[in-house]
């Protein structure tokens, strides 16, 4: 069972980090995103400085969403997902190593990123830091929560939109506490501890549930 | 090993569109699913597979593995090749191999392609290939890792007669090995002894003793 795990992962790893798989593509969303926002507030370094812990949790939360649609439709179109489903090892187990691999491969960039596009925001040291260790701690539940979308839309031709309008409301809480963990060392509303490790507790709960409930709705949706 | 059906029945979109089909299949033995388009041959093999749900009836499976169920005592090849066009057909092959719980070194593999004439585009990316050989590479899955079911619908789809011949021998061996197969196919699969069940008349019924 640890042998099919491992060589899923590889399977994932590998088609997402080669020409076309969107690993990169996600990063360079998430550059964009970063760079139209001072286009729409303004030159404002002090008013950047101070929403940009905000503008980093929502752009690498589109920018998780973006490839997360593929994440089963891949496999639906092709057949693999008929095969996986029949393999030995269990259907949530599946789930959790693909997971875990698009979030090794799409998300985890983002989190190392984030300094580096917070100082086109003309952001401090310490808030840049948090900014990272925040994304570290919240993009497993982002990326849990929309595999369940991702489970529900897998047979829809287009389901990418639909995707995004059924995960972006049950990320809400990760995106409060994490833009409130991201700017506690630049004023924010609480000390940093509380929310992180709300944080934290939002990714575990996820990573422990999200499984079972994407693999129910995959046994489901699949004619 | 012998699985039989029993009075099964399956609907979809709200329409029964197979009832009343039992069959029985020894271990060493093929069935040959036969029937028009719409027949509900697809039907019946992902109904075995475990991908549909039954409206009525029951699949039973005497002699396999007494924890695993009929899936994953089978294997089941689609419509679709189950390959992915960014990996190379041998990683295919070596992830299938793992995934099923086969021997996923590269001889193996290798020699699993070597046995459908393909040895030659082990190290290609899947997307180079041609159809008939992204067909071919998927039949090799039936080969890296050893199931006793196999559940083939339209296998010689896009295949060459060459292809279609060694993948008849291929065939044949799984059966002396004591497997069993359940094809779906309009083209003759070159297997002496072979039961067909046709499908799309009333209460079809096949049986081979």
């Amino acid at each position: 069972m640890r042998r099919a795990a491992w060589g899923l992962f590889l399977r994932e790893w590998r088609i997402a980090s080669r020409i076309g798989g969107g690993a990169s593509v996600g990063a360079v969303f998430f550059l964009i995103l970063v760079t139209i926002m001072p286009f729409a507030v303004g030159p404002d370094l002090a008013l950047l400085a101070r929403i940009g812990p905000a503008i980093l949790w929502v752009a690498a939360l589109l920018a998780t969403l973006l490839g997360l649609d593929r994440l089963f439709q891949g496999d639906h179109d092709d057949g693999s997902l008929d095969v996986l489903v029949n393999a030995g090892l269990p259907l949530e187990l599946t789930v959790l190593v693909k997971c875990a691999a698009h979030w090794a491969a799409s998300a985890a960039p983002l989190a190392i990123l984030s300094p580096l596009f917070g100082l086109m925001l003309g952001m401090d040291a310490a808030p840049l830091a948090l900014v990272a260790v925040s994304l570290v701690a919240g993009t497993p539940a982002l990326t849990m929560i929309g595999a369940i979308g991702a489970a529900l839309t897998v047979s829809l031709r287009r389901g990418g939109l639909l995707m995004a309008v059924l995960v972006l409301p049950l990320a809400i809480p990760v995106l409060i506490f994490g833009v409130s963990a991201a700017s506690a060392a630049s004023g924010g509303v609480a000390p940093l501890a509380a929310p992180l490790l709300m944080l934290c507790a939002l990714s575990l709960a996820a990573i422990a549930l999200a499984p079972f409930a994407a693999a129910a709705a995959l046994r489901q949706v699949r004619d | 090993m012998r699985l039989s059906a029993h009075e099964i029945a399956i609907e979809r979109g709200g329409r029964r569109i197979l009832s009343g089909v039992s069959f029985e299949a020894r271990a060493g033995q093929a069935l040959l699913l036969a029937g028009p388009n719409g027949s509900g041959k697809s039907s019946l093999l992902r109904a075995v597979a475990g991908f549909l749900p039954l409206a009525a009836g029951t699949f039973a499976l005497a002699g396999g593995a007494a924890e695993a169920g009929i899936g994953e005592q089978a294997h089941y090849l689609g419509h679709a090749d189950a390959l992915k066009s960014a990996l190379t057909a041998g990683e295919n092959l070596a992830f299938w191999a793992d995934a099923l719980g086969g021997d996923s070194t590269r001889a193996a593999w290798i020699a699993a392609l070597d046995r459908l004439g393909l040895a030659h585009v082990a190290d290609f990316p899947a997307r180079a290939l041609s159809a008939g050989q992204k067909r071919r590479v998927a039949l090799a899955r039936l080969l890296v890792a050893p199931r006793p079911i196999w559940l083939l619908d339209e296998p010689t789809t896009a295949l060459d007669a060459t292809a279609q011949r060694q993948f008849a021998i291929v065939m044949r061996g799984h059966l002396a090995g004591g497997g069993l197969i359940l094809a779906a196919t309009h083209a003759p699969l070159d297997l002496d002894g072979a039961a067909r069940l046709t499908l799309g008349e009333a209460a079809a019924t096949g049986v081979a003793a």
